[in-house]
């Protein structure tokens, strides 16, 4: 009776492989290491951009603020960037890519993302900055702050909640944008949802998809509780 | 380096522009498919931002509708929809271009339409405007920056979609990258993002010159007058 059991459940959850059903956990414990590593290859190459492209775009504000001339330079050619398609910006970073870093590789992606990622957290970090009342900064003057002082004990904190308004959005739109690397070999879960595409595995796409849209929302929560932890004076007057 | 002059040499050789894959049988489809969804779109979702943005009713909606769009990749909604039973058709492309170019849409439908200035909302009710009225003459043309703007915007995402499409089988430009991928034919993938990327750009160039244009206000504007409050451009994968 147990055997004859465990038999039925073994044909039972090979069915929906063979049924091709959009769920089948039988799917995701045979194939675990598959889904891992392209879980992974997408949480690095989403993380890596993130890291590079907010140290990119707080540089580049940093720059546009010291600078006015160049603030219109910088945000036009990040928008501009923004409106070449994921798929036709991959392949063209191959150009520097093949001679630089050798082409099909998780930096050609990352070199996108961080390029896509810059239009949003430098408006975001800038909207932040220029958002702080001028009064606080005088005050903070005239208490005798420096230039740097100020930026990093009074700007800074108080541009937070748009910084991470924007740092949202981008962590957001990155994961998504992963998966387009797929062009170039290197989509993370993209590559998973691309093959199940082209050999018609419904439970590989579904999963995939899902892992991506969990994926966005993690990423979501983390930076939401980051926000909390770095700005706790809005919790008190909240 | 050489990869971009080999590009160039696949742009220059004659015979990538002929016939049913050749470069003007793809910029057709491409325009084609972005033009049709974008009528689509547009007869959805602006009847529904005017009507609630005049209403002043579902914003939440209108405003969250965009930020749970962008967490699903386009390439996830767009192999799902081709799986179902919608299928391999011509439809399932269009279908989810429509769905990425609805909420900018709608989203920006609407805030142009609650932005409106209160006064002048007030001022036309006390003449006597009925709702349609105050609508029609007074709500939307003031609302048409950022009407625009939104169209703009889901006319930038529906071409950079529609090049995604590509990957399952979709018609476009795109065609050309995802041909040159298969065949580990790098040249021809450069010079199809270069085709991709020209077109885009000329794209956004030329609704933002119609963004200019279709201003009613524009006179009135260029006077001095406030821009509209601009929405941040967020494009999903």
């Amino acid at each position: 009776m147990a055997v004859g059991a465990a038999v039925h459940a073994i044909t039972f959850s090979q069915d929906c492989l063979t049924r091709n059903d959009w769920i089948c956990f039988e799917y995701v414990r045979t194939r675990s290491d598959q889904i891992l590593e392209a879980l992974q290859e997408h949480v690095y190459i989403t993380a890596v951009s993130l890291v590079f492209g907010f140290a990119v775009a707080f540089g580049l504000a940093l720059l546009a603020r010291r600078r006015p001339r160049l603030r219109g330079l910088v945000l036009g050619v990040s928008t501009g960037l923004y409106t070449i398609p994921s798929l036709a910006l991959f392949p063209l970073l191959l150009i520097p890519g093949l001679a630089l870093w050798g082409g099909l590789s998780s930096t050609t992606v990352i070199i996108g993302l961080v390029l896509y990622s810059l239009t949003i957290l430098t408006r975001g970090i800038l909207a932040g900055l220029d958002g702080v009342s001028p009064d606080v900064k005088e005050s903070a003057l005239g208490m005798g702050y420096g230039r740097r002082r100020l930026l990093w004990q009074v700007e800074l904190p108080m541009a937070l909640p748009t910084v991470f308004a924007a740092l949202r959005v981008a962590a957001v739109s990155t994961v998504a944008l992963t998966t387009v690397g797929v062009i170039v070999g290197h989509g993370g879960l993209g590559n998973l949802i691309f093959q199940g595409f082209q050999s018609n595995f419904n439970a590989q796409v579904l999963t995939a998809s899902v892992l991506c849209v969990v994926l966005a929302v993690i990423a979501d929560l983390l930076l939401v509780g980051v926000e909390r932890l770095t700005t706790p004076w809005r919790r008190v007057a909240a | 380096m050489d990869l971009l002059f080999d590009a160039f040499g696949w742009l220059a050789d004659g015979a990538n522009w002929q016939g049913s894959a050749g470069v003007p049988a793809r910029l057709f489809e491409h325009l084609w498919l972005t033009a049709i969804s974008m009528a689509i779109a547009c007869a959805v979702a602006l009847p529904v931002g005017l009507w609630l943005g005049h209403l002043g009713r579902g914003g939440t909606l209108a405003i969250n509708i965009s930020n749970v769009g962008r967490a699903v990749p386009t390439l996830a909604i767009l192999v799902l929809l081709v799986l179902s039973p919608v299928g391999l058709s011509i439809w399932a492309t269009i279908l989810a271009l429509v769905a990425f170019a609805v909420p900018p849409v709608l989203t920006n439908t609407y805030v142009g339409m609650r932005e409106v200035d209160r006064d002048a909302v007030e001022a036309a009710r006390g003449m006597g405007m009925s709702g349609l009225q105050l609508l029609r003459r007074v709500e939307a043309p003031l609302a048409v920056p950022l009407i625009m703007n939104g169209i703009r915007l889901a006319t930038v995402q529906v071409v950079a979609t529609a090049t995604i499409a590509a990957l399952v089988a979709g018609p476009g430009l795109g065609r050309i990258i995802t041909a040159g991928f298969g065949r580990r034919d790098y040249p021809q993938m450069v010079a199809g993002a270069i085709l991709v990327a020209v077109l885009a750009l000329l794209i956004e160039v030329l609704m933002e010159l119609l963004q200019r244009r279709v201003d009613p206000l524009r006179a009135a504007r260029s006077t001095g007058a406030q821009p509209a409050a601009e929405v941040l451009p967020v494009i999903q994968a």
